[in-house]
């Protein structure tokens, strides 16, 4: 399923992760963010550009190109890859929907890692149920007021603009979904304080808050009422994405455990030659190779152009729920020292809860697959 | 202005070194990398290019499994690469691979304003000599264990570091340095270089294409053109289970450890 | 390009044993009275000359050195232009004395000097080069006994009779190859002189002779050079002490660990001396960049960094998984720990059982004291 690039990306991806990424980890992880040097070093080498055309100052690759690439930087920072994810999350639709000057000036600064773009459409009282979003854009001569406040936004702390759905009153009709690009430069932007979570402590997030911010009618991604099909656009490469972190994150655990098994003696040999470990990796190993076929088959989806909602509702339920069992029975592996803090599949059990958590719950993707089954 | 990078693809003997039976390396069995010091070599050039917009022509000697490398370094930014390839070539020592690349490079071409740019040694066999030995061949001058490097207007001046110290030497091109790890951090490939280096060209040199270059001739390359052989090939012992020293105080027992460093040749 | 007319395939014309003597700027190398002391010994078993070669500038000095540690001769090429080390300067005249003179082998230390010189002088030689030997042979008899006790191989792999019909009189330069995994020996049996560079500090320096010292011949060979044959230009020669090295490059690793906490200072300041000692750096466990004892950067282990430096010396160190990961591959572990049963000395090469703040001194003293004599 790889071409001769996706095996140069999946090397090079490798490699950057485990001498410049990892580490830098520890201090990462106790600073909340990773340093700037780390993110321009990911710029340098092409990684916040992936699969954004040249044109817009990206590398020109496939979608499948930056699965693969999530997937190795993520078996070894989860919050690495996950901050990356929010950086193209919110790239794709400008790429899909945006207007050339909207790309010149929003995206290609973006690709080229020189800054940082956040998505924001969940709030407080609204995840998937988008229908309960309360941020507001009212007209005013060429521009909209914001106001309203998103909530869980990864890049959130760091973020030089952000994507931003708000609804929007239109003539004669329910107030309609509306994408907004919004510098944080502007009058009326702030953050909130950065949020404690379970794992993923070097990727920083927080509220984005918006009061009478003044965003110029030329700002509006898609069109006016279009919110729906900006926010769409993204949403298949968003949780075929986070399928491939789950995956690159699976890896990382078993990559861990393997390694353990072989160093750690107990009752005068390796724990790796006793069979109970040795079926749990194998086992592991087996769940995380399906799960890869998952994951590859749904990017070669969506980079035909097939509609890949389903095969990206498939891989992204399967393998951040394997993820999870994964993460788990590695860290039984490792007995008490998987528990403690500095062996990395500590970090690993902590990081991977989100996978069944962001960009759609496990219950949201077996909303929509069992939808695209039964009618 | 160009640049000539002399690269070589070697198995990774920093994990698991598998042997055969009769002594000899399991080759097959090992992963292959570009060679260390080549990497380094490698980014000494792209950054003479960054500066001077001058191209950077990659040469190795090997199977053509090689291909893999070069792709890997026109990734890095290189322009262009040849591998020599040819069973005429197979088994060479230094000498016999210094003769065969400076045919090569002598077929490219060396103009004046040309620099050669060689890893210090290869880990496979670690002996540092096919660097001096492709200089001797095309009389440029030498510079060995670059650990800095500047190129002014025709000039190149490195930190030749020595055991204590270094010297700093300067020579005029063309000439031949060989380089250090200290001498720079390669870059990585970029997504963007990895997409086009396969449209890079890549020329592959054999026996028949080189045979007419006065150095070479079958009877100074290839295995049977070699000056040394390997008479044998053999794995040390076995590590033992460790010692516990004892003795009847620490200065006894320091005492007994030193012989024996000293003995095994550690210290 | 070059093409040389230098006819050495009769073998039978080429006799004597050379050492490229290195000096800088008038001090001997202590490689050079090693290879002096072995070239001795290669000399006795050829039952031939053995001839120091001096390239500098007011080196006569030196010849009586080179004699009490076994030459029998020195040749001395004496010149400004040789005063500092520049490769077009001392390759054209070793090349030019071996074409005179047609000695049968020729060392050199593997230094940074030496394996620059080497590779020059054999590719213009047209003969073959053998780099960092750590053990030479001419006598067969003592090669065998060699192979059968520092190798694997059992009498058939040996394979004695085809070794005494193909390489009886030739130099056998063993040498590792594959980071050490794997040892070669190499010989050149078509060509003259057999070359070699020897890695420091695996010869065993004999004992020197005052006799031999006094009777050693001096001999100021005629040779050509002028500085039209140099290229290169040397703007400075700088001695320094070696840059604090990072772990993953350095030869030499001394780690501390918790045992130094009754003297936390102290323990560091002994670890840190020991690694000057040996030309190393200093690591530590986790419990020592965890207390706070040393910066990150010095971590050893799962958390840290991999090393696998030629020596590692782990001290106070109780060897926890986390710790073994990052330094198991070693080439060679001492470890100074209290605790007998301390899981570091399941991985050690040497163990002592033992007080670090007593040992370790002793350990600073003994091995200067071993580097002193070289």
């Amino acid at each position: 399923m790889l071409d001769r690039e996706h095996l140069m990306i999946q090397q090079l991806a490798h490699e950057f992760a485990v001498n410049e990424i990892a580490p830098a980890i520890d201090e990462a992880e106790e600073a909340g963010e990773f340093p700037d040097e780390v993110w321009e070093k990911l710029a340098r080498y092409g990684f916040t550009g992936c699969c954004i055309p040249r044109e817009y100052g990206g590398q020109g690759g496939d979608f499948f190109s930056s699965i693969v690439m999530m997937e190795q930087i993520c078996r070894t920072s989860v919050s690495a890859a996950s901050m990356l994810m929010a950086n193209s999350l919110s790239g794709m639709p400008i790429l899909k929907c945006g207007t050339e000057e909207q790309k010149q000036k929003y995206l290609r600064p973006v690709a080229e890692g020189k800054k940082r773009c956040a998505f924001a459409l969940t709030e407080p009282g609204a995840g998937s149920d988008t229908n309960s979003i309360s941020t507001t854009a009212r007209p005013d001569g060429d521009d909209f007021i914001l106001n309203g406040r998103k909530t869980f936004i990864t890049l959130g702390p760091t973020c030089d603009w952000a994507v931003v759905f708000a609804k929007t009153p239109i003539e004669g009709r329910k107030p309609a979904l509306t994408a907004f690009i919004v510098e944080a430069a502007w009058p009326g932007f702030s953050r909130g304080k950065r949020e404690k979570k379970l794992g993923l402590h070097a990727s920083g997030t927080c509220d984005l808050i918006f009061e009478d911010v003044r965003v110029p009618k030329e700002n509006v991604l898609g069109t006016v009422g279009g919110g729906w099909k900006v926010a769409g656009s993204g949403l298949s490469a968003g949780r075929i994405n986070v399928a491939s972190q789950s995956l690159g994150g699976a890896q990382g655990c078993l990559d861990e455990a393997i390694k353990y098994a072989g160093e750690r003696t107990q009752f005068g040999k390796p724990i790796g030659k006793f069979q109970n470990t040795r079926f749990v990796i194998a086992e592991m190993a087996a769940k995380i190779e399906a799960g890869r076929q998952l994951v590859y088959s749904a990017a070669q989806m969506q980079d035909s152009g097939q509609d890949a909602l389903l095969q990206a509702s498939l891989a992204k339920y399967y393998m951040s729920e394997t993820a999870n069992e994964v993460a788990y029975k590695c860290l039984q592996i490792h007995g008490g020292y998987g528990y403690m803090e500095g062996f990395a599949i500590e970090r690993f059990y902590r990081d991977l809860r989100v996978m069944p958590v962001y960009e759609g719950t496990s219950e949201v993707q077996l909303m929509v697959i069992s939808s695209a089954l039964m009618k | 202005m160009k640049i000539l990078v002399c690269v070589k693809q070697v198995p990774d003997t920093s994990g698991k070194v598998a042997v055969n039976e009769d002594g000899t390396l399991n080759r097959a069995s090992m992963p292959v990398i570009t060679n260390p010091d080549d990497k380094n070599a490698v980014e000494a050039a792209l950054k003479l290019k960054d500066a001077h917009g001058c191209k950077v022509i990659l040469v190795t000697m090997g199977p053509m499994a090689a291909e893999s490398m070069l792709r890997e370094l026109l990734a890095m930014g290189a322009d262009e690469a040849y591998l020599l390839s040819d069973r005429a070539f197979g088994g060479s020592d230094t000498f016999a691979t210094s003769q065969v690349i400076a045919a090569a490079l002598h077929h490219i071409g060396i103009d004046q304003d040309d620099i050669v740019i060689c890893g210090r040694q290869a880990i496979d066999g670690d002996t540092a000599q096919v660097g001096p030995q492709i200089a001797e061949k095309l009389d440029l001058p030498q510079i060995t264990y670059a650990g800095a490097m500047t190129y002014e207007n025709g000039t190149v001046r490195v930190q030749r570091m020595l055991e204590d110290g270094y010297m700093t030497i300067e020579a005029d091109t063309p000439c031949l340095i060989t380089c250090i790890k200290e001498l720079n951090e390669p870059r990585y490939m970029t997504i963007s270089g990895i997409y086009d280096c396969f449209a890079k060209p890549i020329t592959v040199l054999t026996y028949d294409d080189l045979k007419d270059e006065p150095l070479i001739d079958v009877s100074t390359i290839g295995l049977k053109g070699s000056p040394t052989n390997i008479a044998k090939s053999f794995t040390p012992p076995p590590k033992g289970a460790g010692v516990m020293l004892e003795g009847a105080d620490d200065t006894a027992v320091v005492s007994d450890l030193v012989s024996r460093l000293t003995e095994k040749h550690v210290l | 390009m070059k093409q040389t007319n230098f006819h050495n395939t009769t073998t039978e014309d080429f006799h004597g044993v050379w050492v490229y003597c290195e000096q800088r700027r008038g001090e001997l190398m202590s490689t050079s009275l090693e290879l002096i002391s072995e070239g001795r010994r290669l000399a006795n078993e050829l039952n031939t000359e053995l001839c120091g070669v001096l390239l500098g500038q007011d080196i006569d000095g030196l010849a009586a050195e080179l004699g009490g540690y076994g030459a029998d001769k020195v040749l001395i090429c004496d010149s400004p232009l040789l005063y500092d080390y520049v490769t077009e300067a001392h390759a054209k005249v070793v090349c030019d004395l071996v074409a005179d003179y047609k000695p049968e082998a020729v060392l050199f230390g593997a230094t940074n000097i030496g394996r620059d010189l080497a590779p020059r002088i054999a590719a213009r030689l047209n003969t073959g080069l053998c780099a960092d030997c750590t053990h030479l042979d001419v006598d067969m008899g003592t090669y065998l006994e060699f192979l059968r006790k520092n190798s694997t191989l059992d009498d058939k792999q040996i394979g004695e009779d085809s070794l005494r019909k193909r390489f009886g009189t030739d130099l056998k330069m063993t040498r590792p190859a594959f980071g050490g995994h794997l040892m070669a020996t190499i010989v050149c049996p078509r060509f003259r002189p057999a070359m070699a560079t020897v890695r420091p500090g695996v010869m065993t320096r004999a004992a020197y002779d005052p006799a031999r010292a006094a009777a050693v011949k001096i001999e100021h060979p005629p040779f050509s050079l002028q500085e039209t044959d140099i290229k290169t230009r040397v703007l400075e020669v700088v001695k320094a002490t070696r840059e604090i090295v990072d772990l993953l490059g350095a030869d030499v690793v001394v780690s501390v660990g918790g045992g130094i906490n009754a003297d936390v200072e102290k323990g560091i300041a002994l670890g840190q001396a020991l690694a000057d000692t040996l030309g190393g750096v200093l690591g530590g466990s986790r419990v020592a960049i965890d207390s706070g004892w040393l910066s990150s950067d010095h971590q050893v282990g799962q958390t840290g960094k991999t090393v696998h430096p030629k020596i590692y010396i782990a001290l106070g160190i109780s060897g926890a998984i986390q710790h073994k990961a990052g330094m198991q591959d070693s080439g060679c572990i001492i470890a100074v720990n209290k605790n007998p049963d301390a899981p570091i000395f399941e991985v050690a090469d040497y163990g002592i059982v033992g007080d670090l703040f007593s040992i370790v001194p002793q350990m600073i003293e003994q091995f200067s004291a071993v580097k002193a004599a070289r």
